[in-house]
């Protein structure tokens, strides 16, 4: 075992006959389009480095076609690089044979799909202990496992039905619970929420935070929704046209957006929601006024105490102690981008 | 030679040495050929006497409970049943039962070879370019072009019919096989791939089944190809429906051929209603598609 978690070291991605070749010519300076248009060969990813830390939920975010599907399906190499390693607990897997790719995949990683991916002939049951039975768990074993994983989603008592009885929202848990049955330490999430209705998606959005929580996964999830990558990752990557082009928490990007692409992109988001307190504390100044917010909460939730007219308001960390204050000022500043 | 084509090359000489090629071929091979299709001839008279010596109460009492097994609908059991009746009374219970001998046996054996090749041939884009205008012949080319070689392999009888029935009935197989499975959900095979299943895995679990609606289509096809076989087979000694018909051709006897057409049809009605319902039977755990 090496350093725990994930890096991905200088991944680079051409689709078409001869990928070396072409990545040979993106590497002395030919760009995406020119590229296409010359030999005919798509630039999926190019030079891609990430480090995510065990543990952590690591949101890719980008629009279509800016590679993050691409990217996902590299950490269990269901799309091989043409270029670049990647290391999961410091041991490159690019490296295993055709066996201990399976084994890894069976073990280590887990992915849970856009569209579900659930087997449509078999039972919800059946489906969240394919994992165990394709390692080769005795089928006691693997039912008591799956009965596990379903209470832990909530869907006790829906074992024997299939998945075109369920709505779309309990498929997924379904294709969660699968993906948990293995043990894997690594959670793929594939847009794995994007099919689902807005109130729904908020639901699956705090269960899988509320279960992150238990259970302590490394979880990278891919979106192209800004809103879920801020309120799920603890870091996120912004990948467009097969680039990454800013990686840090989601307060960096928000507050210093690397370049203009980047800040067009985080310019109509709910900053209120998604900065905290914390973030704009003012601690050289003290206030005695009754009432205070935590350090961690989101910005809006100090709203309803300025509407009564307080100037600064008192911020405290977890233990309930004074760190400082947050005023009117620094609050409009924040809502400005600034 | 009016159209005055010009002579490019000899084909009559081509013609000859293709021939002669052949001839020592079945002179070679003949003997051994016949030897490995024995334990084949062996199976078909085995079942065709069955069915002939089963008093007739007992085929239909087995017909009708593999209905009502596969459809689990009165209806179609009662008109499966009705239908092997009606065999009976036309006065062509023994003939029918070696159409239905010929017919079982080169259905099986279709699905036992065009199903695996479909299989392969839905892994390989380049098995499938070499397969396709290769089945496109087999269902194409005139039956009677490649009863020829068979029956001078084997002499007129049996074996050469049942292998010419298979060579037309067994491309539907192939392609509804390999058809289906392509057809596959790509996210669901990803996903079995994801879990780390082998190709094996891959095959059994999801590809197969999700595929069957698409196999059985084609198994259903293959039967109505060798059904419809069995007039031409029987020129070259199958026997049967077909050669009912035939000796009613032969004989001008028109009553000969129309109550034998008749069998045929309700022999193909039967049939196409037993192997829909197992089609649907083993889609039942599918639902809807999710």
């Amino acid at each position: 075992m090496g350093d725990p978690g994930i890096r991905v070291e200088g991944i680079s991605k051409v689709f078409g006959k001869t990928p070396a070749k072409a990545l040979e010519l993106v590497r002395s300076g030919m760009g995406k389009a020119e590229l296409l248009e010359k030999t005919g060969h798509a630039l999926g990813l190019h030079d891609i480095n990430l480090t995510i830390g065990a543990g952590e939920i690591f949101v890719i975010m980008g629009l279509s076609g800016s590679g993050k599907s691409t990217l996902i399906r590299h950490f269990n190499r269901l799309i091989e690089p043409t270029a670049g390693r990647i290391l999961v607990d410091g041991e490159d897997i690019l490296r295993l044979d055709e066996p201990g790719l399976r084994n890894f995949r069976r073990r280590k990683i887990a992915m849970v799909f856009q569209r579900f991916g659930l087997l449509p002939h078999r039972n919800v049951l059946d489906n969240v202990m394919y994992g165990l039975l394709i390692d080769g768990v005795t089928r006691r074993k693997a039912e008591e496992r799956a009965r596990e994983q379903l209470a832990l989603v909530g869907l006790a008592g829906f074992e024997t039905r299939f998945p075109a009885q369920l709505s779309g929202g309990m498929q997924q848990r379904v294709g969660l619970a699968r993906a948990l049955a293995t043990d894997a330490g690594i959670l793929l999430m594939d847009e794995a929420f994007s099919a689902l209705d807005p109130l729904i998606r908020h639901d699956m959005q705090l269960q899988l935070k509320a279960l992150q929580a238990k259970l302590q996964k490394t979880i990278i999830f891919i979106t192209h929704d800004l809103d879920e990558a801020l309120l799920l990752g603890d870091h996120i990557a912004i990948l467009k046209d097969g680039t990454v082009r800013q990686a840090g928490t989601g307060a960096e990007i928000l507050t210093r957006p690397a370049d203009d692409y980047v800040a067009r992109f985080v310019h109509d988001v709910n900053r209120a929601r998604i900065l905290t307190c914390g973030q704009i504390t003012d601690r050289a100044i003290r206030v005695d006024t009754p009432g205070s917010v935590d350090a961690r909460a989101p910005i809006e939730t100090a709203f309803a105490a300025f509407a009564q007219g307080e100037q600064a308001i008192a911020v405290v960390n977890g233990n309930g102690q004074p760190i400082g204050a947050i005023t009117w000022q620094r609050v409009m500043q924040a809502l400005a981008g600034r | 030679m009016t159209s005055g084509f010009p002579t490019l090359w000899d084909s009559r000489s081509f013609g000859q040495a293709l021939d002669a090629a052949f001839n020592a071929l079945v002179a070679a091979w003949g003997e051994t050929l016949e030897w490995f299709f024995m334990p084949v001839l062996r199976l078909l008279r085995l079942m065709e006497q069955g069915l002939q010596t089963l008093p007739w109460w007992v085929v239909l009492a087995g017909l009708a409970g593999l209905t009502f097994w596969a459809s689990r609908n009165w209806g179609t059991t009662a008109l499966v049943g009705v239908l092997t009746v009606a065999l009976g009374l036309l006065g062509i219970w023994n003939e029918a039962m070696a159409t239905i001998a010929l017919m079982v046996v080169a259905t099986l054996l279709s699905i036992a070879i065009g199903v695996p090749t479909g299989i392969l041939m839905s892994r390989s884009d380049r098995l499938r370019t070499v397969a396709m205008p290769v089945l496109d012949i087999m269902q194409t080319m005139p039956i009677f072009v490649y009863l020829i070689p068979f029956v001078m392999l084997f002499g007129p009888g049996k074996i050469p019919a049942l292998l010419a029935t298979i060579v037309f009935a067994v491309p539907p197989a192939v392609r509804l096989t390999d058809l289906g499975i392509r057809q596959v959900d790509a996210e669901i095979l990803e996903a079995s791939r994801a879990f780390g299943a082998s190709p094996r895995q891959q095959l059994f679990s999801v590809q197969l089944p999700l595929a069957l609606p698409s196999v059985m289509a084609g198994v259903n096809q293959t039967t109505m190809m060798a059904l419809s076989m069995v007039v031409i087979a029987s020129m070259i000694g199958a026997g049967g429906l077909g050669y009912q018909v035939l000796q009613g051709i032969q004989r001008l006897e028109v009553s000969r051929g129309l109550m034998a057409g008749l069998g045929i049809v309700f022999l193909a009605v039967i049939f196409d209603r037993i192997a829909q319902a197992l089609g649907r039977r083993m889609q039942t755990s599918l639902h809807q598609e999710g």
